[in-house]
């Protein structure tokens, strides 16, 4: 029995991991005021590139360089749109999804059935023997501890750190931040293309470790996931954590519950992580006052400089 | 099989050129398909596009293939076919069973267009209908299974409640208890075909639970990869995955549906086509197996006779005793289960699966 | 130097001008794309974009691809002028073909002709009902209706799959997903002998008209108007912003609910797992593109419905991959977006910078 729960929790881990990358891109994203709900597109890009990199140089840690890149540039397209265009930021999402899914298939037409070496799991020498805590703490692959030394980085940094107060101030009022003199939409621009490239190591994760293939539209919805858990951890990093982990354990649970023959059936179980974000959603927004606290007042809205 | 194939093929290339059937190059026969998925999914859409390739190959003089792929089941489906028929082509394969009722409208609308839909039960005087006994070859992964196996657990990742998948566990099941009768399947549904991430997920959990041999009923190499990564044993599903885990794949189960594809191309072309039921598994060469890989070569030898004796029809995958989860006999000692209804509409576990069929 | 000044009123030219310059764009982009891929781009352009508009059974086509994302881009537009962003009319859609189709399965003998009116209300009834949900929740508990309504579509899609291959599972299906086909009585009467076109279609679209004359004529049209440009203001003026958030996602729920019926009736006549090639999403752009106004939601639906059946023939007789039909769609979207400043702000060009 502890076996199968350190097994179902390293599984989890893995599960979250995407979902962590993505979602803490999208995070410094709103905090700065912008929607960009084409986290799905760019994760598909970003898999895509990521995928064919490595196919054609053998190498998959330049893979997933080139996965944050391509996520990146994607990203910028939205940024051009939105913050110099000044297009609804709803619809050019929803616009970077489409686009990003058939520039992925596209892309990828080539490189469907091809195989590359996947990153695999660390192992240092005896920490990771220990036993229980040995491959909890030292047994994922290297992916899993750098998306979590984003996450903290980028906690830090909101909290800590001058440019992320002003990166706060910026989505809070981007008003009065451009009255004191910071560079609005330059801000915006870099906020956009942190989370662009964010999303495109999430999709790589996927094309290069998750399962070390490239299909089409393989990311199946994971991109939506992240954007929830942005608001599900009412901005907060620490949160987006805690909800990653949650989501992906609900998800790893039901099909622990089905593989476990409890003959509930198997599509209320599909339904379940929805459901439990919504009740967790309903639960954490219940106090209309701490939720403002940590919620960009300008997310969404363009901005252009008066004068 | 394939020999068979092209012996129809030299026949009608005999009959061509004794100047029956005229065909100048501009009036090829177009024959026409309509895709699920993408056909690089390496999984079932993969292999009907083999086959397309097939025609190609063989009869690429005489005819000219088109498909759209990617077409969903639902309100798009039946123009995407109409569109086929539209634009001139008088063969045309539907090939997912939500094709069912727009294929029978459009075939409708254009009575001299022949249509073949895949897995369905409905014909008309220009529809006809085919599928393949995959359950043939899942027998024979059950007892790979049960023979390899050490912890007595297979991992069996299903996609939707329907007659085929619910078929392919039971004779699953069959075959590792012929071996052994105390194997237990786990079965994880994904409710879908084809979500790499979300297969993988499932193999993992199944590996979690014990299991030590991973198959599936899913299409992409997602699973078979993350057996692989754990250094586990699975099966390849719809066509060889080798390339993509050659430490790891047992064998797999091959569809082939390139020889019916060529055999009513030509029948379209010498105007012998008629609509009908075409249900073939080993026999015929509908359903193949990819090469026992991974395996001592005892098990590889008995694995091979199995199939061999499916294939002569010496023996059947669904042979009596056959009990049902509640114990009740469903099919007598040496009687076989009859194709209709008890195969065709299987919507019962056999004794032993650990799991209760979705209702 | 450039700059931007809002315009005070709308320019004609511009809000004519700019999909026209998106479109000359977009042909010479996708010229471009079509010519790496070794196709040629005049032909390939017109299998995409003229096409489909040249045959009577293409029309048809169009049409019917066309209305129910006209139908649900125009509900979703009253929310999303009013700043209530439903994005779960794909799960509406869905409720509304369980609600008004489980009537046909249960009734699957009847003969009445009241079975298709009383589908239609409760299909309506049904998208409503799952919009009340993230209504609801917004109002009660303040929970973001965009992540609300979005999860629910999952749960709607898997709803039905559990429905259909269960206890509404057709007897005679051998065991397959699906519902028994709806009686005669439940099926929409095709305009035209051989044409998909159906009298859903008809009713999809003359709702642009119905919704224009709301919006332009009814007091109720005007507090959305002004709900959406002054939520302050309007709030000061009296609107209740629960009120509007009711209303504004009961009317986008109940469009989708009804072209999901529509759908089912019209075009499958039974319910099956995939009712929906991602109508629900697609709709929120064509709302967008449309500037949330009926008429421009009503070409908007027909322009992406061109592009769908385009990408299908650009299969057919040229062989082009279905991903490029996306690729395509992608870029048309992001150039109409690029383009609509014009018609918001007037570019000023300034010799000195603006400071």
């Amino acid at each position: 029995m502890p076996d199968l729960i350190i097994a179902s929790v390293m599984t989890m881990m893995t599960a979250a991991t995407p979902l962590v990358f993505a979602a803490t891109g999208e995070l410094i994203c709103e905090r700065s005021g912008v929607l960009n709900l084409g986290v799905e597109g760019m994760m598909l890009i970003g898999a895509v590139f990521g995928f064919a990199t490595a196919a054609v140089t053998g190498n998959a840690p330049l893979g997933l360089l080139m996965a944050g890149v391509a996520g990146l540039l994607a990203s910028l397209i939205f940024a051009t749109l939105t913050l110099s265009l000044l297009s609804n930021q709803v619809a050019t999402g929803l616009a970077l999804t489409i686009f990003g899914t058939g520039l992925s298939a596209l892309v990828g037409f080539d490189y469907v059935g091809e195989t590359i070496d996947q990153i695999a799991a660390i192992h240092l020498p005896v920490l990771s023997d220990l036993p229980v805590v040995g491959r909890l703490l030292f047994g994922h692959d290297p992916l899993v501890y750098l998306s979590l030394g984003l996450l903290a980085a980028v906690a830090w940094f909101l909290s800590r750190s001058r440019w992320g107060m002003i990166l706060r101030a910026v989505g809070d009022s981007d008003v009065s931040a451009h009255a004191i003199g910071y560079p609005v939409v330059l801000i915006r621009y870099a906020a956009v293309a942190f989370g662009g490239m964010m999303a495109g190591l999430g999709g790589g994760y996927l094309s290069l470790v998750y399962t070390p293939l490239w299909a089409e539209n393989m990311a199946a919805g994971r991109g939506w996931i992240a954007l929830a858990l942005v608001v599900f951890a009412s901005w907060r990093p620490e949160r987006v954590l805690f909800g990653a982990i949650l989501f992906g354990s609900i998800t790893i649970l039901q099909l622990n519950a089905q593989a476990a023959g409890l003959g509930i059936p198997a599509a209320f179980m599909s339904m379940l992580p929805y459901i439990a974000t919504i009740v967790v959603l309903v639960l954490i927004s219940r106090d209309a006052i701490k939720i403002r606290l940590n919620a960009p007042a300008c997310l969404g809205r363009p901005f252009r400089a008066e004068r | 099989m394939k020999y068979l194939v092209k012996l129809v093929v030299v026949m009608f290339a005999a009959v061509l050129s004794l100047g029956a059937i005229s065909t100048a190059s501009a009036d090829k026969l177009k024959v026409g398909f309509i895709y699920i998925g993408p056909p690089g999914d390496h999984g079932w859409t993969y292999a009907h596009d083999q086959g397309r390739l097939m025609i190609d190959n063989m009869l690429g003089e005489h005819v000219e293939t088109t498909y759209v792929e990617g077409v969903p089941e639902g309100p798009d489906a039946e123009r995407a076919i109409a569109k086929l028929a539209e634009t001139g082509h008088k063969l045309i394969f539907t090939t997912s069973f939500g094709y069912m009722e727009p294929t029978l409208k459009v075939a409708k609308r254009f009575p001299d267009v022949k249509f073949e839909h895949a897995t369905g039960y409905k014909q008309a005087d220009n529809v006809a209908t085919y599928s393949a006994r995959f359950y043939e070859g899942r027998y024979v992964q059950g007892q790979i299974a049960a023979k390899i196996s050490k912890s007595g657990i297979i991992g069996y990742i299903a996609s939707f409640p329907i007659p085929e998948v619910v078929r392919g566990i039971n004779a699953f099941m069959l075959g590792a208890q012929s071996i052994n009768p105390d194997m237990k399947v786990k079965v994880v549904w994904a409710y879908t075909w084809f979500d790499p991430p979300k297969e993988a997920d499932a193999a993992k959990v199944l590996m979690d639970q014990g299991a030590d041999i991973i198959t599936q009923h899913t299409d992409s190499t997602a699973a078979l990869q993350a057996a692989a990564a754990r250094g586990i044993y699975a099966f390849g599903q719809a066509s060889d995955m080798i390339q993509f885990a050659p430490d790891t794949q047992l064998t797999a189960i091959l569809d082939d549906w390139g020889p019916y594809y060529v055999k009513r191309t030509v029948d379209v072309l010498m105007g012998t086509w008629s609509s009908g039921d075409t249900w073939n598994g080993m026999g015929p060469g509908m359903v193949g197996m990819a090469p026992f890989t991974n395996m001592p070569s005892d098990i590889a030898m008995m694995a091979r006779e199995t199939a061999e004796s499916i294939r002569t029809g010496a023996f059947h995958p669904f042979t009596g005793p056959i009990y049902n989860q509640a114990g009740e006999l469903v099919v007598a000692a040496g009687e076989v289960a009859p194709d209709f209804p008890m195969l065709a509409t299987m919507n019962f576990y056999v004794q032993g699966v650990d799991d209760k069929l979705p209702e | 130097m450039l700059r931007l000044e809002p315009r005070s009123t709308q320019s004609f030219a511009a809000a004519w001008l700019s999909p026209v310059m998106a479109l000359v764009l977009t042909a010479i982009t996708g010229g471009v794309i079509f010519l790496a891929m070794g196709k040629d781009p005049s032909t390939a352009l017109y299998i995409y974009f003229v096409e489909p508009l040249t045959t009577t059974s293409g029309l048809s086509e169009v049409a019917v691809k066309a209305g129910p994302l006209i139908l649900i881009g125009i509900g979703l537009s009253f929310g999303f002028r009013a700043g209530v962003w439903n994005i779960g009319a794909e799960g509406q859609y869905i409720a509304g073909a369980i609600a008004g189709g489980g009537l046909a399965v249960y009734f699957h003998d009847s003969e009445s002709t009241l079975l298709l009116p009383a589908m239609l209300v409760l299909g309506t009834l049904g998208g409503m009902t799952w919009a009340a949900v993230p209504a609801l929740l917004k109002t009660r508990f303040n929970a973001n209706e965009i992540l609300v309504s979005l999860m629910l579509v999952y749960v709607a899609e898997l709803l039905l799959v559990h429905l259909v291959q269960g206890p509404w599972r057709n007897p005679q299906g051998w065991g397959f997903p699906g519902t028994r086909m709806f009686p005669d009585v439940a099926i929409m009467p095709l305009l035209f002998a051989g044409k998909r076109a159906h009298l859903g279609t008809l009713i999809t679209l003359a709702i642009p008209f119905i919704a224009w004359f709301i919006l332009a004529r009814t007091r109720f049209g005007f507090t959305v108007r002004v709900f959406g440009s002054a939520p302050l203001a309007a709030r000061h003026a009296g609107v209740h912003s629960h009120r509007m958030i009711w209303r504004s996602l009961l009317i986008g729920g109940g469009f989708a609910g009804l072209a999901g019926v529509i759908e089912a009736t019209g075009t499958i006549g039974q319910l099956m797992p995939d009712i929906s090639p991602g109508y629900g999403f697609t709709a929120i752009i064509v709302a967008f593109l449309g500037r949330l106004h009926p008429a421009g939601v009503l070409l908007a639906g027909i322009a992406i419905a061109v592009t769908y059946i385009g990408g299908e023939g650009a299969q057919i007789s040229a062989g082009l991959p279905k991903a490029v039909t996306g690729l395509f769609q992608g870029i048309i979207l992001f150039y109409l977006l690029a383009f609509d400043l014009f018609t918001r702000y007037r570019i000023i060009v300034s010799s000195r910078t603006t400071e």
